[in-house]
């Protein structure tokens, strides 16, 4: 497991020291699993979005996705869905992603942060301005949901160029012959969608995935997380027993859904609801696996 | 092999896209999912032998013959022709035509398409069908090919079209269609795309997605204008026998595109002939998410698995657009359009909400025929393009839909109650 990654080709960055590998060889040297969050840029609000993302270091996540609200999120399913509009229409934006990042960025140097969306805001952004503006804000690594690597000249490589990390979604139908084009061009870890299917659906079966996981490591070095439907501390710890870390999302967002006011708004409890979630999701990770 | 992210030259030759990427010069690609992609290129695949496969192309021969009623008539609108001749200066006014594509079984262009994919899916083993709808014409179209071929189909369509287009909800209800009603963003064409397309990413295994228009992830935007291009082919030849000559100018309604690249494609390598596309102007071009003209009053951009020219804000959400018709109602166009308005091939103008309700009536007064809203935009612009072009220049405009299905909303729009 800590043998170096394969050498980079030479016009790139070395990629074996970003925080994303330096957080995956921290929890290898804790012989644990991490927990991976993904939270809805401005969701509910652009100031309540900052007190949550300020709070999941030390509530447990070890790495913190953070989405780009879109308008037409056709990879997720009605609770992500319902977390883009909240912020969107609490008047987020791009600017305003990476300016969280930033002032998040300037108190925690550690914890890296992904960001995870759709391609056209970054395409309208344009491309070579959001790279700088991400690289400069600290973002350590892109997931993009409509980029595969057949289009990877319009993003991936340029983000690679720029020291991000490209993570890639590798799914159920990402067969033998596929698989080494989707890690061809991916770093910092790879993302095993557990089912076919939209974000916050059907529960993944661990076994499976465990199977699936082991397939995937066979052809990287990379790390594997796993999400997409986990929802529960039993299915971290049953998914961690057989990948590197655990994606949660759908149900964090849930969370910050059912603490909203009857007009949407936050309220006292949002903050300590989500935390509190992410809590006991970590738990299932840290008490002797 | 970089991706064409900036304009390209003109090219020597339109009708030679796309490249094997599935770029119309800049526009186009596949921005799907990790999770279609593999089925994408399995596609693909079974598209391009299918394309060259005497026996597949013989089956969809019969089919358009047989049960669709293909060829549709070129009619020549004589009242219409003689209407804009009244305003138009002596030696003016175009000899308009009609290509009658509304007397197709079903009621509009959509069947071609329909026909091709039902095929398509049968030969990739595919057991479950799902389509998107605005109109509710390709609904009908596809739950009509579901029927025939014995296969369970779904269809997705904005819960404000269900309402709008009641008719064509209760046909694909007889036709034995399940309706999903779907309410996220203003319930129009873009959002039962979404809701399509997260059907098709967790049902991937067995389900065929049978897209509407000439746009999505490629081979999409190439298949449907391959299966559309029946309508311009049948027109060379029609008006071959008709005038002896090719057409002089062809007008065309675009909502995804799939009508008018039909009709413009066998014709983009005949320099002579003038080509424009009829946008959805809404309540005007000026006012903000107030029409879908995507080419005339968007920006380039990525959505639904092709880059092209989309209604969008500054910081790249798409809007929603408004169009009186649910069928033309769609913030971006099919990516082979955004390329030919790019490199000036096809002048794309645009009608408004008004204009076509106007032409609606007009049209069903001179000729005793009653054209879908959509077509009426086309038709809204002939009658101002036919008085500025000589008497000589025979004008073709595709009359892609019967307009039964809008006559409610139509009423409800002029006041009248049915
Ligand atoms: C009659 C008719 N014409 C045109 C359209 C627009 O589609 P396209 O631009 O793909 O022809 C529709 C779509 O529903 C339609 O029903």
């Amino acid at each position: 497991m800590d043998t170096e990654p394969a050498p980079e080709r030479s016009e790139r960055p070395s990629m074996t020291d970003t925080r994303i590998d330096k957080r995956f060889a921290a929890l290898r040297a804790e012989r644990r699993a991490g927990l991976v969050t993904f939270v809805m840029a401005g969701d509910p609000d652009a100031a309540t979005f900052a007190r949550i993302l300020e709070g999941l270091p030390a509530a447990g996540a070890d790495i913190i996705e953070v989405g780009m609200p879109f308008s037409d999120p056709m990879a997720d399913g009605p609770a992500i869905q319902a977390a883009g509009l909240r912020a969107l229409k609490a008047g987020q934006t791009m600017k305003k992603t990476i300016a969280a990042v930033k002032a998040f960025r300037a108190k925690d140097q550690t914890t890296p942060i992904v960001l995870m969306g759709y391609l056209n805001p970054i395409y309208v952004y344009p491309v070579d301005a959001f790279l700088n503006d991400a690289k400069d804000a600290g973002v350590d690594g892109l997931i993009i949901v409509d980029a595969p690597p057949e289009m990877d000249d319009e993003l991936c490589l340029p983000a690679v160029a720029k020291g991000l990390n490209f993570i890639r979604l590798a799914t159920p139908t990402t067969d033998a012959k596929r698989l080494p084009a989707v890690l061809a061009n991916t770093s910092g870890f790879v993302y095993y969608v557990s089912i076919t299917g939209i974000t916050g659906t059907a529960a993944p079966d661990a076994a499976d995935v465990h199977a699936q996981v082991a397939r995937i490591k066979k052809s990287t070095k990379l790390p594997v997380a796993v999400g997409f439907g986990v929802k529960s501390p039993e299915q971290v710890r049953a998914i961690a027993k057989g990948a590197d870390a655990v994606v949660v999302g759908s149900i964090l967002v849930t969370t910050i859904a059912l603490s909203l006011d009857k007009a949407g708004q936050p309220t006292g409890k949002t903050v300590q609801s989500v935390l509190g979630i992410v809590q006991a999701l970590a738990s299932g990770l840290r008490d002797g696996m | 092999m970089s991706s064409p992210k900036t304009r390209t030259p003109n090219p020597n030759s339109f009708a030679t896209g796309p490249d094997e990427r599935g770029y119309f010069g800049m526009f186009g690609g596949r921005f799907v999912a990790e999770t279609l992609m593999p089925l994408i290129l399995d596609l693909e695949g079974h598209y391009t032998r299918a394309k060259s496969d005497p026996a597949f192309q013989a089956q969809l021969a019969d089919l358009n013959a047989n049960y669709a009623g293909r060829p549709s008539p070129l009619y020549f609108a004589e009242r219409m022709t003689e209407h804009c001749r009244k305003s138009a200066s002596e030696g003016f006014g175009a000899k308009i035509y009609f290509k009658r594509d509304e007397l197709n079984h079903t009621g509009s262009h959509k069947i071609n398409n329909c026909l091709g994919q039902i095929l398509l899916a049968l030969r990739m083993g595919k057991t479950r069908i799902i389509a998107e709808t605005g109109a509710g014409q390709h609904g009908v179209a596809v739950a009509t090919v579901c029927a025939k071929f014995d296969l369970p189909c779904e269809i997705y369509m904005g819960a404000t079209d269900v309402e709008r287009q009641k008719p064509n909800v209760f046909r694909m209800h007889l036709l034995g269609a399940k309706i999903n009603a779907v309410t996220s963003g203003a319930g129009t064409l873009k959002d039962a795309m979404n809701e399509a397309l997260r059907d098709w990413v967790t049902n991937v295994k067995d389900t065929y997605y049978i897209i509407g228009t000439a746009a999505g992830p490629h081979p999409y935007p190439a298949m449907v204008r391959d299966f559309q291009s029946v309508i311009g082919r049948e027109l060379r030849q029609q008006m071959m026998a008709a005038e002896g000559r090719l057409p002089d100018t062809l007008v065309a309604c675009i909502g995804g595109g799939s009508n008018a690249i039909g009709l413009f494609h066998p014709f983009l390598d005949d320099r002579t002939v003038k080509i424009f596309g009829v946008e959805a102007g809404g309540h005007g071009l000026g006012v903000e998410n107030g029409h879908a003209a995507s080419m005339n009053g968007g920006r380039p951009g990525v959505l639904h698995g092709n880059r092209t020219y989309l209604l969008q804000d500054g910081d790249g959400q798409i809007l929603e657009g408004h169009s009186i018709s649910a069928g033309l109602d769609y913030p971006g166009v099919g990516p082979e359009h955004a390329w030919l308005h790019d490199t000036k091939r096809v002048t794309y103008v645009s009608s408004t909400d008004k204009e076509a309700l106007a032409a609606f009536q007009l049209c069903t007064k001179l000729e005793g025929i009653i054209p879908a809203l959509e077509p009426a935009h086309a038709l809204a612009y002939v009658t101002k393009l036919a008085p500025t072009l000589p008497d000589t220049d025979l004008l073709v405009m595709n009359l892609c839909g019967r307009g039964d299905k809008d006559i409610f909303a139509v009423a409800d729009h002029l006041g009248m109650k049915i």
